[in-house]
């Protein structure tokens, strides 16, 4: 594993990439709450600060100052660790994913750097691995909390997480075949150019189906309406963290709009051709990174707020017998293509 | 020499976390001692210069067998053992399965001398060894499985399929009787 920044400037830049994805996390939930608003018809929060943009830190600042509540049956050790362990793995997630190209932010830095923590050769794996992790966070909350509500919270995102994690992982595959690497920085740097000079040479365009399958299995992994069966609201009152209040509570939200970022951001890596795009010189290719992992962002509060939760039944079927089967249909014909044109 | 001190760091953690793992009455916390040691172990694969299996554990045993068993602790509900019940009933504690098991161990103890006799040959740091590219690199790593391994590779995946199928028999007989 090469590591090609002094240490410094590695701290520097998990400082700078923790309190990105907090400030991320916040404008999410103000993004959410105006969209929804918006899709509903109606203004959405607009009283705190101008338009409404000072809600996330009105709703943190309440949430710091609940009274924290543990029942009594409760598993003392595990109902604290639990929303430790999903905000820790969505953090540490973050970790292995690149998101520009060397820079010297405008001239501030006297050599340029890559944008990125660490750089793994197998850095798709390490994500795919510590998101897989997180799902230990909800299970152990739903359990540990003592409640029927809870413990169905939880029982279903284990056997969520493990349907759907198949089909993202193929998907994946899909993408590695085709870059020849597992290294983030390399499948997006495979990804520069263009086709007939004007399609960039993006893997969306050779994998419409694998970006279809790996966003949906993205949207269950990190339990987004229409697959947010851990907390369905109607039948689980809040599902896995019925119980939790206060900071304990706000962490778990925390971990899921952290856990959308990444995916979104993995998305773009994968498939949207990272910091390459037209018209933005490379150096400021994460300007080009933030549009599209907004745009992403955006889908998914679309999504959430447009289409209706499936019934527990269709949500196994649907993973099982249909996203999972034409994922790998889609990496058997990409593994026989890659093998005919390279050939 | 730091990585000296990381490597007992993870070692401990391992050998410790296994440890707890058979001395816990709540199998709940049994598994979640398993997926520590698992991750201990997964720090030891990234000392010996191999990522991919370091990151291949962690998906396979800690991200996807593991949430089956708490899938399955869970759904059984079993808080505790209790253990004077489980001395007398359990098929494991009856006499002639303990000689059996503990002629086992002995073998096992045995095995592990011999093998920790023939360490000296692999005192050779795993990175500068002829072989180095085949443990790092996941090209290298694939051709071997697929071409020098097949038989083992195959061999596996059967042995597999064999506790799987031997396991919906043995939960299927339990309906009938």
């Amino acid at each position: 594993m090469e590591t090609y920044l002094r240490p410094t400037v590695i701290g520097l830049m998990i400082f700078i990439v923790f309190n990105l994805l907090i400030v991320a996390s916040a404008i999410l939930v103000l993004a959410e709450r105006k969209i929804m608003g918006f899709i509903q018809q109606r203004y959405g929060p607009y009283l705190v600060g101008p338009y409404g943009t000072l809600q996330p830190i009105a709703d943190i600042l309440k949430l710091l100052f609940k009274e924290e509540l543990r029942p009594k049956g409760a598993d003392k050790w595990l109902f604290t660790l639990a929303p430790v362990l999903a905000v820790v793995t969505a953090f540490v997630a973050f970790a292995a994913v690149p998101f520009g190209a060397e820079t010297t932010l405008f001239g501030l830095l006297a050599e340029p750097i890559k944008l990125g923590i660490s750089d793994v050769n197998v850095g798709v794996l390490v994500v795919f691995a510590v998101t897989s992790m997180g799902v230990y966070g909800i299970v152990l909350a739903g359990w540990a909390s003592n409640s029927k509500y809870s413990l169905f919270g939880g029982l279903r995102a284990s056997a969520q997480m493990i349907s759907y994690e198949l089909a993202y992982a193929t998907a994946l595959a899909s993408v590695i075949l085709l870059a020849g690497s597992l290294s983030l920085r390399e499948v997006v740097d495979s990804q520069s150019g263009y086709w007939l000079g004007f399609i960039p040479k993006w893997y969306v365009f050779l994998q419409p189906f694998g970006f279809l399958i790996y966003v949906i299995a993205g949207v269950a992994e990190t339990n987004r309406a229409p697959f947010d069966f851990p907390e369905a609201e109607q039948e689980l009152v809040a599902g896995f963290n019925t119980e939790y209040s206060s900071v304990r509570f706000a962490l778990f939200p925390q971990a899921e709009y952290i856990n959308m970022v990444t995916m979104s951001a993995v998305a773009t890596d994968l498939y949207l051709g990272g910091w390459h795009g037209p018209f933005i010189p490379e150096q400021y290719g994460w300007i080009w990174f933030l549009i599209k992992v907004g745009l992403i962002l955006f889908a998914y509060i679309w999504v959430r707020w447009t289409v209706p939760r499936y019934r527990y039944d269709q949500l196994m079927t649907f993973g099982w017998k249909w996203l999972f089967p034409a994922a790998v249909i889609n990496l058997v014909v990409t593994a026989a293509l890659v093998l005919y044109f390279n050939a | 020499m730091p990585e000296l001190v990381v490597f007992y760091l993870f070692a401990a953690l391992a050998v410790g976390a296994s440890a707890l793992v058979i001395g816990q009455r709540n199998p709940m916390y049994s598994v979640l001692l398993l997926i520590a040691s698992f991750g201990a172990l997964s720090g030891l694969y990234i000392q010996l210069d191999a990522p991919f299996v370091a990151v291949a554990q962690i998906i396979i045993y800690a991200g996807a067998i593991m949430v089956l068993f708490l899938f399955v602790v869970m759904l059984l509900n079993a808080p505790r053992e209790d253990a004077a019940e489980w001395d007398r009933t359990h098929p494991l504690r009856q006499p002639g399965m303990t000689r059996w098991g503990s002629l086992l161990a002995g073998l096992l103890i045995v095995q592990l001398a011999l093998a920790f006799n023939k360490m000296t040959e692999l005192s050779t740091p795993v990175g500068t060894r002829a072989d180095a590219a085949t443990v790092s690199s996941v090209h290298e790593l694939g051709r071997s499985l697929f071409t020098r391994h097949t038989f083992a590779f195959e061999a596996t995946s059967i042995l597999i399929l064999v506790a799987m199928v031997g396991a919906v028999l043995l939960a299927r007989r339990e309906d009938h009787a």
